[in-house]
């Protein structure tokens, strides 16, 4: 799913149907047109209510059945070819459609249409829905995205950049052991900055790229920046987008900091629980020095990229307390081996 | 002719050590060429006001981004001083300020800090003139978080938060906080200029602190009733002109 990303061009793809982000999409797309249909039939507008319960009692049992249907059979139909992949799902639909009609019919008060008219319905709806989902994939997807992606990566502030120079630069006369660590860590997060992140990475590795990414700003701020990391109970091996927490953390001593003078503690906690990740960066924050146009752009960029991979599944909450500034990130927890 | 150049005495300004010391390096390179000498080092905007007043320095190296105090603010209450040194501003990354710096003809340096090109600023810093307090004025991205008086060659600053009116009389303002009271050399209009909302204009020459309104009285004066404003932490009660009585509804709101 959130691998797909990674290819260049787009060529049509399925939605992957155990997203529940989708799976609400079908619901709200399928009601939405059950209600149109009601809306057409009726002559006189107060007997709309009773048109869209007839309509729900036909649609709503199909679209369930489909769901499930779909859900399971969701990795199957991923692993055939996109065009395959619709003929399969018409041919589903009108399976299921014919399967409800017979055994549905007897228990109908009136007479229903004849099963064709289903059929035709029932074909058009599924059409809908998937030109929808092909749209939408074209969309997000790498070809149309791939310069907006590239911009969204990357996104160091320059003013690390140069600072953390500076800062090596005065260790190599009086510790050159330090300097050559504050070097290697350097090179380590610049080579993750201009790598290609589109794809998905261990949440391990993103942690060890935010300690590297701390001890460069420790060098410069020393006692000013404390940190505190709570990752005990932490998935290792969950996947997520590179460079979602580092960018935060940026934010956090750029905002939070590097404004005080007194020492300000940055804390990160980790976890997994019920099947998601959550994340929740702190750190101080002064009402005062009002938010700065760079902290919304990062946070949008960040967002975006959520949903780019794991659409409703995956949030980005801010909270600003008296004194202190929280953002909380929530995953869906997806391994490592199932990718 | 040797003897004749006295050494360059060099204040060094930073918030992180790091850079403070880099700073150093660069300047111990520098001095074989040019006779300097470290005046001091100072890791905030407050310490280095402190210290300007203690011992003597022709140039303070500023950096620009600093916490509390920024490089900008610092360089405007130098300008107190009856001989203030030259400055040369210091930053990593500034688009805003660089791109001030370019217009206005101040001198700075992009960190990292190369040895020749602060050989080339100290050249110029023996002729170079003080930053005129216009281009501090446009330099300046926030209201300053200080006012501050030289006092027999030190700067004292009045953080802003503590001022209770500024009131102005022929050429000078005066300062009123609940300890003491100072005059500047500034004008009144700008001060309601730079802080805005801060202060209300009670008066066409005074400006109280929003803060610092505890209330309104009716006070007689030459058989003449008029509102007088009553403020937290002193006594005395500052009359409010006819022109500014909307103050008076605005704040029983």
């Amino acid at each position: 799913m959130a691998r797909s990303i990674n290819q260049n061009a787009y060529s049509g793809a399925l939605p992957n149907f155990r997203n529940l982000g989708i799976a609400l999409r079908i619901v709200v797309i399928v009601n939405v047109m059950a209600l149109a249909a009601a809306i057409v039939q009726v002559k006189d507008m107060r007997q709309i209510m009773g048109a869209l319960v007839e309509a729900s009692a036909i649609v709503q049992p199909l679209l369930l059945l489909s769901l499930v249907v779909l859900v399971g059979l969701n990795d199957f139909l991923k692993r055939l070819p996109y065009a395959i992949g619709v003929l399969a799902i018409f041919a589903i639909e009108l399976v299921l459609t014919t399967l409800l009609y017979s055994f549905g019919e007897p228990l109908l008060e009136a007479t229903p249409a004849p099963l064709l008219r289903y059929w035709a319905l029932v074909a058009l709806g599924t059409a809908t829905l998937l030109v929808y989902f092909d749209l939408r994939g074209r969309a997000l997807s790498p070809a149309f995205t791939e310069a907006r992606l590239q911009a969204l990566q990357a996104r160091i502030r320059p003013h690390f950049l140069f600072n953390s120079i500076n800062a090596v630069l005065s260790l190599i006369r009086q510790d050159p052991k330090r300097a050559e660590t504050a070097l290697e860590d350097m090179a380590d997060l610049f080579r993750v900055l201009m790598a290609d992140n589109r794809a998905l990475s261990p949440l391990e590795r993103e942690v060890a790229l935010c300690r590297q990414y701390l001890e460069l700003e420790q060098l410069r701020l020393g006692e000013r920046l404390k940190v505190e990391w709570h990752v005990e109970k932490m998935p290792a091996d969950a996947l997520m987008p590179p460079l979602v927490l580092q960018p935060l953390l940026e934010n956090a001593v750029y905002h939070g900091i590097e404004p005080r003078v007194e020492p300000g503690v940055i804390s990160i906690n980790i976890y997994g629980a019920r099947g998601q990740v959550h994340a929740v960066l702190r750190n101080p924050y002064r009402h005062e020095g009002a938010h700065h146009a760079g902290n919304k752009m990062a946070l949008a960029n960040i967002r975006e990229r959520l949903q780019l991979h794991f659409d409703a599944e995956a949030t980005l909450d801010t909270r600003v307390g008296d004194d202190t500034y929280q953002v909380h990130i929530t995953l869906p927890y997806v391994k490592g081996a199932e990718a | 002719m040797s003897e004749a150049v006295k050494p360059l005495r060099v204040l060094i300004v930073d918030d992180e050590a790091p850079a403070r010391s880099r700073m150093r390096d660069v300047l111990a390179d520098c001095a074989q060429e040019i006779p300097l000498e470290i005046a001091g080092e100072a890791s905030s905007g407050r310490a280095a006001l402190e210290l300007v007043g203690q011992v003597h320095c022709d140039v303070v190296l500023l950096d620009v981004r600093m916490p509390e105090m920024d490089g900008i603010e610092v360089a405007q209450h130098l300008l107190k001083l009856d001989h203030p040194p030259a400055v040369i501003f210091a930053t990593a990354f500034d688009a805003y300020a660089l791109k001030a710096f370019e217009v206005h003809a101040v001198d700075y340096l992009l960190k990292p800090i190369r040895a020749s090109r602060l050989k080339e600023a100290f050249a110029r810093v023996r002729t170079a003139r003080p930053p005129r307090p216009e281009v501090l004025r446009e330099l300046q991205r926030a209201p300053r978080a200080h006012l501050s008086v030289q006092n027999r060659g030190k700067i004292e600053l009045i953080p802003i938060g503590e001022v209770v009116y500024l009131k102005a009389e022929l050429k000078y303002v005066t300062v009123r906080t609940a300890a003491a009271e100072h005059l500047i050399e500034e004008s009144l209009m700008r001060l309601e200029e730079e802080y805005g909302e801060r202060f209300v204009r009670v008066h066409r020459n005074c400006l109280v602190a929003r803060a610092a309104v505890r209330g309104f009285e009716r006070s007689t004066e030459d058989g003449e009733t008029h509102w007088v404003v009553v403020l937290n932490g002193i006594e005395e009660r500052l009359p409010v002109s006819r022109r500014q009585q909307h103050v008076v509804r605005e704040f029983s709101r």
